[in-house]
């Protein structure tokens, strides 16, 4: 009921409306014959073919620009793709031990070796060294082993050329397993130095 | 004949046992001058107690001549290596009140009273069903017991009570009798608050330890654990039995090792609240303290006895050492000198030994330090991790966790060396052993039923139980020297 009353209404306006501006549009004018001479067409031509010509060569800079552009950022792109692989590399990337020792293995000095290499590519990075334990044991012992483990590597890295002023051990004993399970695999992950950039 | 005695034996109890004799003219006086009187005497005995309960918190013991000819006998040598439980009988209590009649109170006090013996592992409560009189009937005075009824249960001790409750106050008279010998050795009459009931229980349950085996009791102890229950590690504190659970630290981090200092008033624990392992010196009452935050991990503090001292691992000079630390947090002095880690310090009972966790052997093994000489010897040889050592309260043996063949257990070492004798087996992983102030329980952490539980039990192994329950995993257990009856 409502909406028609409205509709009505919209139409008593609408109407005159439309009616006023249709009656007031322009007649349509044509255009006159232009008069050309031959001269004037053929310089006329010629500076249009200048003009094309520069423009396609701007459009050809143009486009190399943009090409070279997306290569730049492309690259740039990468780097830092590059760049945070290596950092995630660097925190996820775990050194392990074996039960009841905070000597570094093999494979542990190779991994402390590259993340030497990135400490000193990233000179303003600190970072905090935490070392872990397996659940067996008791938490007391094990708190000061972890003590120890964060301390091995952290003195290795000192050998390495890293300021010790970059880095702080802390020991989580057996308080923050990174395998919850009760079994050699998750004890294994779980005996670690972990690192973390401040 | 009635009011006459009892002020004979309040007279002696004020001489017998300190207690100014303030119970039973405070008992019938107005509500208000009992409270000025409960304010003035109670507060200076104990420090601590709930205003409200002041109020009404009054009792007398009665110590009866009877009990004197037979004082020098020792019914229970908690020093011996195995002990025969000596069966008991806890009938219900009488209602001594104008209805004379069984009523809940009667049973929940009986029930207490056998719990709390039970507790300590001496006794062996007898099944009430098998019992040949009616406690409403019977009387609670030597001469009109029938002793026979008690032998032929099997009774060799017998505990009776009776009571009187006028609104919220309560009267209770407790007796221990030695069935076959005919006599009171025990009897003590309480004027108190309803709500102090478990009180008065563990009171004469300490005189009754403390006659028996001519020890103190440990009914005023309590103990404090880590526990997960907010889904954080926490310093919870219990009544020794596991009664009234409390949080203590609601750091939301990481707190660990709880260590009670010898007067009771102190904790000393480690804690990430500040993101590292730092050492708190906490005053339990008035919750404050000192942090020690040395960079590395500051951990596993061990008070020395009867000094505002303290020994604890400390890491900021490369390795976990011990040393010596001020109740202010301050060093005193280095006590370990070793490359490895040096942790877990556990002092003798008269402080001039320390028991400590070394892997200066390769693996982590138990020594003791001679502190006046310095010197250093390895006690464990057996097993290739033995941990946690606790020196028990006489000073004779030394408690601990060893890992042997994937097994974690508590085992117990004489402070000479030797054969240690293994309590726990075939259980779960059962750690971080805790001697009571008497020497004769200790509790440990278990996960024999699944998560990490606190249970107790005998020094010899015996009566292993589980403490309490509560949501989350709970472990390293303290057990509190004695404290003052709250």
């Amino acid at each position: 009921m409502r909406n028609r009353f409205w509709i009505g209404l919209s139409m008593i306006f609408l109407i005159p409306g439309v009616i006023f501006v249709t009656s007031c549009a322009k007649k349509p004018v044509k255009p006159a014959p232009s008069v050309v001479t031959p001269q004037a067409a053929k310089e006329a031509e010629a500076k249009r073919l200048a003009a094309e010509k520069a423009r396609a060569a701007q459009k050809a800079l143009e486009e190399q620009r943009i090409r070279e552009e997306r290569l730049r950022a492309e690259a740039k792109a990468r780097r830092e793709r590059e760049e945070i692989a290596r950092r995630e590399r660097f925190v996820n990337e775990h050194i392990h031990f074996e039960f009841d020792k905070s000597r570094l293995l093999p494979e542990a000095k190779e991994i402390l070796r590259r993340k030497a290499k990135w400490l000193k590519e990233n000179p303003d990075v600190s970072v905090i060294i935490e070392g872990h334990c397996d659940e067996r044991g008791t938490n007391e012992y094990n708190m000061a082993l972890g003590d120890r483990r964060a301390h091995s590597a952290k003195s290795y890295l000192i050998d390495l050329g890293i300021a010790p002023e970059r880095m702080k051990t802390i020991s989580y004993g057996e308080e923050r397993p990174f395998d919850p399970r009760h079994n050699e695999e998750a004890w294994a992950k779980n005996r670690r130095d972990q690192f973390v950039i401040q | 004949m009635r009011s006459s005695q009892t002020t004979r034996y309040r007279s002696r109890l004020s001489e017998q046992t300190g207690f100014a004799p303030v119970g039973v003219p405070e008992y019938r006086n107005t509500g208000a001058s009992r409270e000025r009187e409960g304010k003035n005497s109670f507060i200076q005995d104990s420090g601590k107690i709930r205003r409200s309960l002041i109020v009404a918190l009054v009792f007398v013991g009665l110590l009866f001549w009877s009990a004197l000819p037979c004082q020098a006998r020792v019914y229970i040598d908690i020093t011996a290596p195995y002990l025969r439980k000596i069966p008991t009988a806890v009938p219900l209590l009488k209602d001594m009140g104008p209805h004379n009649s069984p009523n809940k109170l009667t049973k929940t006090l009986a029930d207490l009273l056998a719990d709390t013996l039970a507790y300590t592992g001496f006794f062996q409560i007898l099944d009430r069903r098998s019992f040949l009189e009616d406690p409403q009937q019977a009387g609670l005075m030597q001469h009109v017991i029938n002793f026979k009824n008690w032998t032929d249960v099997g009774a060799e001790l017998l505990v009776k009570g009776g009571l009187e409750r006028r609104g919220n106050l309560l009267k209770v008279e407790l007796r221990l009798f030695d069935t076959f010998g005919g006599r009171l050795i025990i009897g003590k009459r309480y004027t108190c608050h309803l709500a102090d009931q478990r009180r008065v229980i563990r009171r004469f349950c300490n005189d009754i330890i403390r006659r028996l085996t001519g020890h103190e009791g440990i009914f005023n102890t309590q103990i404090a654990f880590v526990s997960t229950t907010t889904g954080h590690k926490e310093i919870y504190i219990a009544d020794f039995d596991g009664y009234n659970p409390r949080q203590f630290t609601n750091t939301r981090a990481i707190t660990l090792f709880p260590a009670w200092s010898s007067d009771g008033q102190y904790l000393a624990y480690t804690d990430y609240k500040r993101g590292s392992p730092d050492l708190y010196i906490k005053n339990i009452k008035e919750r404050r303290g000192t942090v020690v935050s040395f960079p590395g991990s500051n951990i596993t503090p061990a008070w020395a006895p009867g000094k505002f001292a303290l020994a604890a691992s400390l890491s900021y000079k490369g390795n976990p050492s011990i040393y010596l630390l001020t109740g202010k947090g301050k060093i005193i002095k280095k006590l370990t000198h070793h490359w490895g880690i040096d942790v877990s310090p556990a002092w003798s009972p008269d402080g001039k030994k320390l028991a400590f966790v070394s892997n200066r052997s390769g693996s982590p093994q138990i020594y003791i330090k001679d502190i006046e000489s310095g010197k250093v010897r390895r006690l464990t040889f057996k097993g290739k991790y033995n941990t946690s050592p606790q020196w028990s309260p006489r000073g004779d043996y030394i408690a601990y966790t060893g890992l042997e063949n994937g097994q974690t257990n508590i085992y117990l070492i004489s402070t000479n060396g030797g054969c240690p004798v293994q309590l726990t087996r075939d259980a779960g992983k059962n750690e971080s052993p805790a001697w009571s102030p008497d020497g004769s329980m200790i509790a440990f952490s278990s996960t024999r039923e699944g998560p990490s539980r606190i249970y107790v039990m005998n020094a010899n192994g015996w009566n292993q139980r589980r403490l309490l329950v509560l949501k989350g995993e709970q472990t390293d257990p303290t057990w509190s020297p004695r404290l003052s009856f709250r």
